[in-house]
């Protein structure tokens, strides 16, 4: 009995060690060398796995800046938008080299057509997907570039940056955001856009993308852009230029001065997280203050009209002209 | 009466409501200004060949099909063009347009008007398509795919029948019916014309058994015509398919993602066969069409024949107004019609009715859960497994949905019609179907 057991053990104990043998060879003869680096920058990555890098996945990533910096010497085009500089930094220290820090970026949601701008002619019920109300008709309230309002960007995003706001609604971004994208891939109409966080979150955008010319542009939504060309005349950096009757910013050239802001007749511009402007003083021009006075006006006058004109509605105009207020003086 | 022949997957049975099946067809006297959107036709958008304050007289050549899948596009009115716009389609998007004011009604020269009845057919099968071409025609049915491109058979492929498809399964609409009763010998003429340029010598009239009186008309007419013939069908929806009506005519099934050419078979609506006729016998190109303006409130339900930029509050009025209560106006039949923007849109080629619903049965009724009860799978006239590629284009699951044949998805909407829990599968197929023909066309570009 007892022979047995001891045979079965030296049995099977010799063809582990037998096997244990091959596979010590084996292993050595077709191991794959792979730089332990690559182990030690996916630790350093935030594991978001969202791809907003452009590569799938942090692995991915991890695999292409090692050996990007083993062959070109650089990390030049890669930038994990989730952990931002930070995460950079540590990156590069793990590959031997020194990279310059990045200007964090914020996705933008660049539409302002509430219920109360842009009223609604026509009512949606179906599918509550953008990509298909943007295949099938121009939207409630008649743009055909504004935003449809159904959720795509807060379905793509992994973060619980995007939600949509029941009083407006539109979609806001909140401070969860790390500008991986995905919002702005989900988009079917292009309106989400990355842009300079700016500092201390100050940023200056247009908040329209709508290609019309100023008559039906306005037809359908009173705080789009019209093309009119004030803000390029005004603006001393060249930052801004107008394409197809849409005012765009660049955010590399902006230096938030605030004079595009102040002459937008359609206060389509936006100025967010700036402190509220102080009444002019004697010292400024009065041309300015004057235009200050009128785009001020003009904000206030229709939203008065459009509150007379659309009975039942007046709680909606007062959340319209809260969610200006609230952007510009957060 | 014995076994009427339908097709045999799927189909529902809508109520048929053809309130004005029995109204005379009525032409509408020409408004003041008419908008020709130049994308009026599937394929490639036509390309405006006027300008600003040009004179155009009712007929005259003003935009020209480029590409291979494009149309023609005449004036339908004499009088100045006004500008070069974008005006609101259907969808609300602006899309360009000529906008012409009227002024008389002046014909270019050569066009017949009259009602005289050219029989005479001596022009070879060539002729025929190039004239057909030349006038702008496009499938009359709602697809608005450019007919000539259809007479143009593909090498190696050979035609046998010309199915000429008078089912109209849409409820409300009668505009096909009263066309058929009323230009009965043109229909003939136009089918002659058809088969001659097709090079087929046998030709199907299906028309559905709830119009006797056209069945009747058309069956007296089409003794004295060889090879042509009439076959009633059972009333079902979507007989109108082209698919569904060769199955139901011929027993022949159209492969999956094919054309009905690979069954030897070509389908053309009434509306077009009489649309040839005015090409080829009269000259006249594509610039009006019959109109069934309809619905249970509409004080008037009648058929119109209208000039194509006829903006349709027109067309509203003259059916005596806009009932109080309408919740909607769809362009189109009930089934597949589409809701519209505004009453401002204009006519195009594929308008084949307008259909004002009461605001009672214009919204849609909230949506229960899915309990797999296999309704819409044995509605799908094709086949599919609806509430499946539902599910699969809501998780982004086009992979699978394109495996499980969603581009085969005529878009008929009877799963939706059917669906006790009320879930918009029509929505997320036309999704699906969108995404996954990204896709494909994207995979072949590479």
């Amino acid at each position: 009995m007892n022979n047995i057991i001891l045979i079965s053990v030296a049995v099977l104990g010799g063809l582990g060690l037998i096997s244990a043998v091959i596979l010590y060879f084996v292993a050595s003869k077709f191991k794959v060398y792979e730089d332990p680096r690559i182990d030690e920058v996916e630790e350093a990555l935030p594991s978001a796995n969202c791809g907003g890098c452009g590569f799938p996945g942090c692995r991915a990533f991890a695999e292409n800046a090692v050996r990007q910096a083993k062959n070109e010497k650089s990390l030049d085009g890669l930038f994990c938008p989730v952990g931002g500089n930070e995460v950079m930094q540590k990156v590069a220290a793990i590959v031997g080299l020194e990279i310059e820090e990045q200007d964090p970026m914020i996705a933008v949601v660049r539409c302002n057509g509430t219920v109360a701008h842009s009223p609604d002619k026509v009512n949606f019920e179906g599918a509550t997907s953008c990509t298909f109300a943007n295949a099938l008709y121009s939207g409630e309230g008649g743009c055909q570039y504004g935003c449809l309002g159904l959720g795509d960007c807060v379905a793509a995003c992994e973060f619980d940056a995007i939600h949509m706001n029941p009083e407006t609604g539109l979609p806001f971004v909140n401070d969860k955001c790390t500008a991986c994208g995905a919002c702005v891939i989900a988009c079917p109409r292009d309106i989400i856009e990355l842009r300079k966080k700016g500092p201390r979150d100050k940023r200056i955008f247009v908040s329209c993308v709508n290609k019309e010319k100023g008559a039906p542009a306005k037809k359908n939504c009173e705080v789009a852009c019209i093309g009119c060309g004030k803000c390029e005349k005004v603006c001393e950096f060249d930052a801004i230029t107008i394409t197809s009757f849409l005012a765009y910013i660049d955010f590399e050239k902006c230096k938030l001065c605030r004079k595009c802001v102040e002459v937008c007749p359609t206060s389509a511009i936006w100025e967010v997280n700036f402190k509220p402007r102080k009444p002019k003083a004697e010292k400024t021009v009065p041309l300015k203050k004057n235009e200050e006075d009128k785009m001020q006006n003009t904000v206030t006058q229709a939203i008065g009209i459009k509150g007379q004109s659309q009975t039942g509605s007046v709680n909606k105009e007062v959340v319209g002209s809260e969610h200006i207020k609230n952007k510009s003086e957060k | 009466m014995g076994f009427l022949k339908t097709f045999t997957l799927g189909g529902i049975h809508p109520p048929e409501n053809k309130l004005s099946a029995n109204k005379f067809i009525e032409v509408l006297p020409i408004p003041p200004q008419v908008m020709v959107p130049l994308g009026q036709n599937l394929g490639a958008p036509s390309k405006a060949l006027v300008k600003r304050g040009d004179k155009v007289k009712a007929g005259q050549l003003i935009a020209s099909g480029e590409s291979f899948i494009s149309a023609n596009l005449h004036s339908p009115v004499s009088g100045t063009v006004f500008k070069l716009d974008n005006v609101v389609d259907a969808s609300g998007y602006r899309r360009p347009a000529v906008i012409i004011n009227v002024d008389g009604d002046k014909w270019e020269d050569g066009i017949d008007i009259s009602d005289k009845l050219i029989s005479d057919i001596n022009l070879t099968a060539e002729e025929i398509i190039q004239k057909v071409k030349a006038a702008g025609i496009v499938g009359m049915g709602g697809a608005t795919f450019p007919t000539h491109v259809k007479l143009m058979v593909p090498p190696g492929k050979k035609a046998e029948y010309l199915i000429i498809n008078g089912v109209e399964c849409e409820p409300y609409l009668t505009a096909d019916h009263r066309l058929m009763l009323e230009k009965g010998p043109e229909i003939m003429v136009g089918i002659q014309l058809l088969m001659r340029a097709l090079k087929v010598d046998k030709a199907i009239i299906g028309i559905e058994n709830n119009k006797p009186d056209a069945i009747g008309h058309l069956t007296e007419l089409a003794k004295s015509y060889a090879g042509i013939s009439v076959q009633p069908v059972m009333v079902k929806y979507p007989q109108g398919g082209e698919k569904q009506l060769i199955k139901a005519l011929l027993n022949r099934e159209v492969p999956s993602t094919k054309l009905p050419i690979e069954v030897g078979c070509v389908v053309q609506n009434v509306g077009t066969a009489f649309a040839v006729y005015e090409a080829v016998q009269k000259n006249k190109p594509l610039i009006d069409r019959i109109i069934t303006v309809t619905g249970k409130a509409v004080k008037k339900p009648s058929n119109f024949k209208v000039r194509i930029g006829t903006p349709l509050k027109f067309l509203i009025e003259a059916a005596e107004g806009l009932p109080e209560n309408t919740g909607k106006i769809i362009g189109g039949g009930p089934m597949m019609g589409k809701a519209l923007f505004s009453e401002d849109v204009p006519v195009v080629k594929g308008s084949s009715g307008i259909l004002l619903m009461p605001v009672e049965e214009s919204h849609r009724k909230e949506e229960g859960p899915c309990i797999r009860c296999s309704k819409c799978t044995e509605a799908c006239p094709m086949g599919l497994e609806p509430f499946l590629l539902a599910r699969a284009a809501r998780a982004s699951r086009y992979d699978m949905a394109e495996k499980e044949r969603i581009m085969d998805c005529i878009e008929c909407g009877s799963c939706q019609y059917t669906c006790p829990a009320n879930i918009p599968l029509l929505d997320y197929l036309r999704l699906g179907k969108n995404k996954v023909g990204g896709l494909i066309r994207a995979r072949h570009k590479k």
